[in-house]
């Protein structure tokens, strides 16, 4: 115990650095991945082609390489991230909006057929039955896979820990090499710093679930 | 809901403005890959010589990075038999009429979806060696992702159980049959022939989380592109490296394409198939197609 209490300061920060990490990108993923579902559902061909070429590559790609490419690779088109932490964002939003991408779509299509018929019956266009009429149910009937999504996320910064930001795995490796004897200690540590963000996420997703769903 | 609904069939007016869209649209993601070759052949890095190391056999590159590929579908093969094999003993476990087994066996696949991949993998990598078992960065690789994925597995396996029509094994016990012998003989076969497109889909998944070795130092594609890329800047200056990167990158993409488009074709076969009909809801669901420790806390 005087170990933890010894190295306070270090979880505390690295806890800080997931749940931002986690944070960050959950909320600029889930602006793009509604872009790219809108773009998916939109009645332009080249959008839709565009964001269906997207969602299949990303979805494809492993993360650790998402990650190695905005690190390592983009450089050599004279792009340059302010910091780590920026990249490690990046990485994982555009990673995550695929997913995220996947699972609106699959809410707008469980919007029945009627609702979209009638907004059109009242006049309006593409955008306005999207944002007004379509987009708010689907939101409430794919509240469960996007909490999924979000809790995939948090243990995903994870993979930042390989490219030199400091969360909580990166503690882990460095506590485990200082601190040999104590190494079942920080594992528990780090273990418990990911459950301290995933199990209230998983419980109020349910609670929200219940509030927001759609009895049909 | 189809996506035509959200609007009209266009008229020729709405027509001409989607193809002015369209047309726009097109040339926005044309400049930007423009832009992007250009400043990429502004540094030189589309010169031909450079891409042809790639391919020339001498250099040595193509064989690692054959060799590299090999390694990381060694490690999802590893990990996948590994997986699915205890994932079964796990779901069976988990759905035991005794709660001696029931319960330790829902905490083990609880705990292991709940923790991140990588920690996992670091764990073993780190940990195993104190207590006097020595693991190489290969087997840390494979032991953790197979720890992760057979309780994705038995998850999937059991639901894959569970969704064998009641009728099945009332007839197996009506003709005397024992418990396991329900299981193994009647419920299994059905459950795995109905989760084969689940099951090839999580292989994706397994695939694209083995890129995780690169932070342990297995020579898996990322980790072979690096130690090249390395080797090649000592001998020729940094003139390779983007050429290693998105090789490293491509063959990761075409592998995992080719195996998702293999579980789709698994998929409307089996949708065929009369005997495993009734199934639905064949995808996996979208946190553990995720990969790295995805799955409900």
């Amino acid at each position: 115990m005087e170990f933890l209490s010894d190295n306070w300061g270090l979880i505390q920060s690295a806890f800080l650095t997931t749940l931002s990490l986690a944070v960050a990108s959950g909320v600029c993923a889930l602006l793009l991945g509604t872009l790219l579902a809108g773009m998916r559902v939109s009645p332009i061909p080249a959008l839709r082609g565009l964001a269906t070429v997207y969602v299949e590559i990303f979805r494809n790609t492993p993360l650790t390489v998402v990650f190695f490419f905005l690190a390592f690779g983009i450089v050599y088109v004279d792009l340059q991230f302010p910091s780590r932490f920026v990249t490690a964002v990046a990485a994982l939003s555009l990673y995550t909006a695929a997913f995220v991408a996947e699972a609106l779509r699959s809410g707008i299509n469980a919007v029945p057929a009627g609702q979209a018929e009638a907004a059109r019956a009242l006049g309006l266009d593409f955008r306005q039955s999207l944002t007004t009429v379509v987009l708010p149910q689907a939101f409430r009937t794919v509240v469960p896979p996007l909490g999924s999504v979000w809790i995939a996320l948090a243990k995903n910064t994870s993979i930042a820990a390989g490219f030199a930001v400091t969360d909580l795995t990166a503690l882990l490796q460095r506590l485990a090499n200082a601190n040999a004897d104590q190494l079942l200690l920080v594992f528990g540590a780090v273990v418990l710093g990911y459950l301290v963000i995933t199990l209230p996420s998983a419980w109020g997703i349910s609670v929200l679930e219940r509030r927001l769903a759609i009895v049909r | 809901m189809s996506a035509s609904v959200l609007f009209d069939v266009p008229g020729p007016r709405g027509r001409r403005r989607q193809r002015i869209g369209s047309a726009l649209g097109a040339l926005v993601v044309l400049a930007l890959v423009a832009l992007a070759a250009w400043r990429l052949g502004a540094n030189g890095q589309l010169d031909p010589s450079r891409w042809a190391i790639l391919f020339d056999a001498r250099t040595n590159v193509p064989q690692r990075l054959l060799e590299a590929l090999l390694n990381t579908l060694e490690v999802a093969a590893v990990g996948m038999v590994a997986a699915t094999v205890l994932g079964a003993f796990l779901a069976i476990g988990r759905l035991s009429e005794h709660a001696w087994v029931r319960v330790p066996v829902a905490a083990v696949i609880e705990f292991f979806r709940a923790v991140p991949l990588l920690v996992l993998i670091l764990f073993c990598f780190l940990f195993l060696p104190r207590l006097g078992i020595s693991i190489s960065a290969f087997g840390a690789l494979a032991l953790g992702l197979t720890l992760y994925n057979m309780a994705v597995l038995a998850e999937i396996i059991r639901a894959g159980i569970l969704s064998v029509d009641r009728g099945q094994s009332e007839a197996a016990y009506a003709v005397g049959m024992r418990k396991w012998q329900v299981m193994s003989f009647i419920l299994v076969p059905q459950a795995v022939r109905r989760m084969l497109p689940v099951l090839i889909a999580q292989l994706v998944v397994l695939l694209k989380d083995s890129s995780l070795g690169f932070i342990v130092g297995y020579l898996e594609l990322l980790r072979t592109a690096r130690s090249l890329v390395e080797t090649l800047n000592f001998q020729f200056g940094p003139i390779y490296t983007f050429q290693l990167y998105v090789a490293a990158a491509v063959i990761y993409i075409v592998v995992n394409l080719l195996l998702s488009w293999l579980a789709r074709v698994v998929e409307r076969r089996t949708r065929r198939d009369t005997k495993a009909a009734g199934t639905k809801d064949q995808e996996l669901p979208a946190d553990v197609q995720m990969g790295g420790g995805g799955g409900a806390a």
